[in-house]
């Protein structure tokens, strides 16, 4: 009850003070509009449809960038955990090429495929695949190696061991790779949707761009606190159990 | 803790191994240093007997047991397993660990079948049968369905016995499995280790550098000395079973033992860590 009202109280004192800055007078509100002004629009594209639609069409490549992001990612990361030759050359790769920002596969992306959702696609998934494999990679050396001793006495090699035993006691670094995996998507995605206008749909990234072009600040603002809010409901939603259940099973984070 | 498990299933323990160390010596090698680790190492364990390694650490004795459990491969020299070479780790030899190596991603119950799962010809009832009845053997059943982070140290310990156990091994290979526990849970332990034995009889080595703890449990003790890791004397204890850590007769065997201890120290101090 206490926190939540310190958590009301902080954001209303923001809200407050943005207030308080438009009707100051020093700025135009063009470039800050009051936040009445932003809800306003929100509700506006809500009601004619946009605003649902370019969530729709954003989540969609999204959900699908993110896929082929992790199942290209995971395994790779857990092979580099295992054996020096892949740490030495996929690890080494994964390293150079997270460094780059995702922005920067955009103008490849346009020239190899074009206009095309296959770009965006492209964008998404090379902006995710490298930190999924470090995040797991990073993880998956952290399991206690006597539990692979332990599995080989018992009599569990080779396939099973990894199934039954390196790949469950991985879970917890899997799950935080996916998770930064997410991160990565989700930014890749907002900077290929800005820069790549393609026809096939408008997702949010669009109607940033295009809040951009026409100086409707309104706009601008008001997607951004909509790719804030997916992204903080995504990290609810989609993480929030598996992080439960692991603090659960493993008695970490217990307080 | 005498709990008498009833089930369907006939629990025969498969008969206990015999053990052959022979003329084993390992180095390990890194960048900057060899390490001697075991230096021409020769043992004989008959079946059912219940061995145990004392010395301070680093004398090789974990590396050892390493060894007879085929998780290590000796530079020269071989282990022999029913006249069979360990070539590599397999169910007939377990290893329960120090710190106790459970997976924390199983229950309890989960954890016991995890090694049971791997034993060929039996049906999903009888390995459940076995697993119950271990359980019930470290006097664990009310625990079953608990996750590892539940239960206190000595309760981690028992699953891990009971873990090694329920396969049914020929030989059991314990690598410190109380060090890390109070001195009342171990008291306990002891006893439950001696009772257990008595009832499942299985060749047991137990490397540990607690030598009254050797004295109460084992057979024979060995003295291992560091810098090259040698077997240097062996004790036969003829004491009556159970026997309780804290006797006399123990403490008064353990006295020699250690006095031994000592000595080969003593005599090379470089040579210990």
């Amino acid at each position: 009850m206490k926190r939540a009202f310190v958590i009301i109280l902080f954001f209303g004192a923001l809200v407050g003070l943005w207030q308080l800055a438009t009707m100051s007078g020093r700025w135009s509100p063009v470039l800050l509009p009051p936040p009445l002004a932003i809800v306003d629009y929100l509700w506006g594209a809500l009601r004619d449809g946009t605003l649902l639609e370019a969530t729709r069409v954003t989540l969609y490549r999204l959900l699908i960038g993110y896929f082929i992001g992790i199942v290209i990612g995971l395994p790779l990361g857990l092979l580099t955990s295992t054996s020096d030759y892949f740490e030495d050359t996929i690890g080494a790769l994964a390293l150079g090429l997270q460094t780059l920002p995702s922005v920067c596969w955009v103008p490849l992306a346009l020239l190899w495929f074009g206009q095309t959702e296959s770009a965006m696609l492209f964008v998404v998934v090379m902006g995710t695949v490298w930190s999924v494999v470090l995040a797991t990679d990073a993880g998956a050396r952290n399991i206690p190696p006597i539990y692979a001793r332990a599995a080989r006495t018992m009599g569990s090699e080779g396939f099973d061991k990894w199934t039954r035993v390196i790949l469950p006691a991985s879970l917890p670094y899997v799950v935080s790779g996916m998770k930064q995996g997410w991160a990565f998507a989700w930014r890749s995605l907002m900077a290929a949707e800005i820069f790549v206008t393609i026809l096939t749909g408008f997702g949010l990234g669009h109607l940033l761009h295009y809040g951009r072009e026409l100086s409707a600040m309104d706009q601008v603002i008001g997607v951004m606190v909509v790719i804030v809010l997916i992204g903080l409901l995504a990290d609810k939603i989609l993480f929030s159990p598996w992080e439960r259940f692991l603090h659960r099973r493993w008695g970490t984070g217990l307080k | 803790m005498t709990p008498k498990a009833d089930t369907s299933v006939a629990i025969q323990p498969s008969p206990p191994a015999k053990l052959l160390v022979e003329g084993v010596s390992k180095w390990f090698r890194t960048p900057r240093a060899t390490v001697h680790a075991l230096d021409n190492v020769n043992l004989r364990v008959a079946e059912g007997e219940f061995i145990c390694l004392v010395g301070p650490s680093g004398c090789g004795k974990s590396t050892l047991l390493d060894i007879i459990a085929g998780l290590t491969m000796p530079d020269e020299g071989r282990v022999l397993a029913d006249d069979q070479v360990v070539a590599g780790p397999g169910r007939h030899r377990l290893v329960m660990f120090q710190e106790s190596a459970l997976f924390p991603w199983l229950n309890v119950f989960g954890n016991v079948m995890f090694g049971l799962k791997r034993v060929p010809g039996l049906t999903r009832k009888q390995r459940h049968e076995i697993a119950a009845y271990h359980l019930k053997l470290v006097g664990l059943e009310k625990f079953a369905k608990a996750y590892v982070h539940e239960l206190s140290g000595g309760m981690k310990q028992r699953v891990a016995l009971a873990r090694s156990l329920a396969p049914d091994p020929r030989v059991l290979l314990m690598d410190e499995p109380l060090a890390a526990l109070d001195a009342l849970t171990r008291e306990q332990l002891y006893l439950d280790i001696q009772d257990i034995w008595a009832r499942r009889r299985k060749t047991i080595i137990l490397v540990t550098h607690n030598v009254r703890e050797a004295t109460c449990l084992a057979d024979r003790v060995f003295v291992m000395t560091p810098s090259p890791g040698r077997l240097r004397d062996e004790f036969r204890i003829d004491l009556p079973r159970p026997r309780d850590v804290n006797s006399p007769e123990v403490a008064m065997i353990a006295s020699k033992i250690m006095a031994a201890l000592k000595g080969h120290m003593s005599v090379s101090p470089e040579a210990v860590e």
